[in-house]
């Protein structure tokens, strides 16, 4: 159960890696297609180790991307703090 | 003022994010979204311009600060990094170039209780506006000036600027740079700001936190935040992309809060001293103005707020 998702604007990415670069855990990487202004957007390979932090969200300067916690685990927490 | 944007829904039709299907029911929205004008986008920076990532920050700054958006008016001058204005659903004025300051002024004079934000470029705040800046520091005017420095004229292809590092090539200075550059923390500093921080594009969190810092704090306060520009700066001085800049801010930024300002000029390849080197109180200059005006004129004098417009 990934701790957190990520959302890709492809049409509006330019290429540039940074949320790839800089994803603390490593979750994407540059994919070899295309969008329709013939940049290569980031793909998603370990979906499993996403936080949600949304670092990708920051660093991307075309508002392409964006992390969030996955409430379930919050939930998760919580049932697990009741019992 | 380009405020009252309609509705997002008005704004026609736009791609979407790819939400993965399981997380559809509890995906939110790009918290940057509501701050966009969805309408202009793709934005006219280059792939790897740093301008967009500062833009993020600032978004999210906004919402932890739980600013009343309708309070908050946007300033910019002309440049890459004036397009700022332009792209973000808020109220907001592109002037003239050099001008930013100038108009904020009279904005926050007549409506004091507008949180203005002057966003812009080093050339526009320093190189034609630099007389402006320095006399809001002086005068401790309550706004915010946020400098994305990218050390050229980047609209206008790349000419030399007051910041511009010793030694690097740009298109109008072919055999290099000779002119020393302004140091921006120290001139604000021994002009008067309060607050006064430099940041790059890779310190996203510490960005928007200065950010956070500066809407809560009175007086003039400053931030200058070091951008990628790959397509003029870099191109002309064969330093690579835009995440090659990104890894070089990592590995080379050094961070000393408190830091004299007379000792964080930046040059060509060296250290880039970062945090936030100033942060003290003066009196504001609207507070100057009213008590010695109340003082001078006793029951003449009316406060702005309070005058009717007919
Ligand atoms: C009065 C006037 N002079 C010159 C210009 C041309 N001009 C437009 S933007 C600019 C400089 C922009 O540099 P900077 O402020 O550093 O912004 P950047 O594009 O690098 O973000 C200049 C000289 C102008 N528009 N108006
Ligand atoms: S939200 Fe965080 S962990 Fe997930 S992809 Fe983005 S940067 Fe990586
Ligand atoms: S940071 Fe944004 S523009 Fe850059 S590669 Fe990632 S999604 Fe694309
Ligand atoms: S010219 Fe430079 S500053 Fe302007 S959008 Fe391109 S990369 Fe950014």
């Amino acid at each position: 159960m990934p701790k957190g998702y990520v959302a890709i604007n492809v049409e509006r990415c330019k290429g540039c890696g940074f949320c790839v670069e800089f994803c603390p855990t490593h979750v994407l990487a540059m994919s070899s297609a295309f969008n329709s202004k013939g940049y290569h957007p980031p793909h998603v390979v370990n979906p499993d180790k996403c936080t949600g932090c949304d670092l990708c969200g920051m660093y991307c300067p075309d508002f392409a991307i964006y992390g969030w916690k996955a409430p379930e685990s919050k939930n998760g927490a919580k049932r697990d703090a009741a019992r | 003022m380009n405020g009252g944007v309609g509705d997002p829904a008005e704004l026609g039709p736009r791609p979407e994010a790819e939400i993965p299907p399981e997380a559809c029911e509890c995906a939110p929205e790009n918290p940057v979204e509501q701050f966009l004008r969805t309408d202009r986008m793709p934005h006219i920076w280059c792939p790897g311009c740093g301008i967009g990532t500062t833009v993020n920050s600032f978004a999210r700054a906004l919402l932890e600060a739980k600013v009343d958006l309708d309070r908050v008016a946007v300033v910019s001058g002309i440049g890459c990094t004036g397009r700022v204005a332009g792209y973000v659903r808020l109220d907001s004025f592109h002037t003239t170039h050099g001008r930013a300051i100038p108009f904020a002024t009279g904005l926050k004079l007549a409506n004091p209780n507008l949180l203005v934000v002057v966003y812009s470029g080093d050339g526009d705040l320093f190189a034609i506006g630099g007389n402006h800046i320095i006399h809001a520091a002086r005068r401790n005017l309550d706004i915010k000036v946020i400098c994305v420095n990218n050390f050229v004229y980047g609209m206008t292809g790349g000419q030399v600027a007051p910041t511009t590092p010793v030694g690097a090539t740009t298109t109008t200075t072919p055999y290099g740079c000779f002119e020393p550059a302004f140091n921006l923390p120290a001139l604000m500093d021994a002009a008067g700001a309060v607050y006064v921080a430099r940041w790059t594009s890779y310190h996203v969190r510490q960005l928007t936190r200065a950010m956070v810092d500066i809407f809560r704090k009175k007086g003039f306060c400053f931030i200058e935040v070091i951008t990628p520009c790959p397509t003029l700066y870099q191109r002309k001085n064969r330093m690579g992309e835009g995440l090659d800049a990104m890894k070089y801010y990592k590995e080379k930024s050094k961070v000393r809060h408190g830091a004299p300002t007379s000792e964080v000029a930046l040059t060509l390849d060296g250290d880039i001293i970062v945090g936030k080197f100033v942060d003290r109180e003066r009196p504001e200059y609207m507070e100057l103005m009213r008590s010695q005006l109340a003082a001078q004129l006793g029951d003449r004098y009316v406060e702005v707020e309070h005058l009717v417009c007919s």
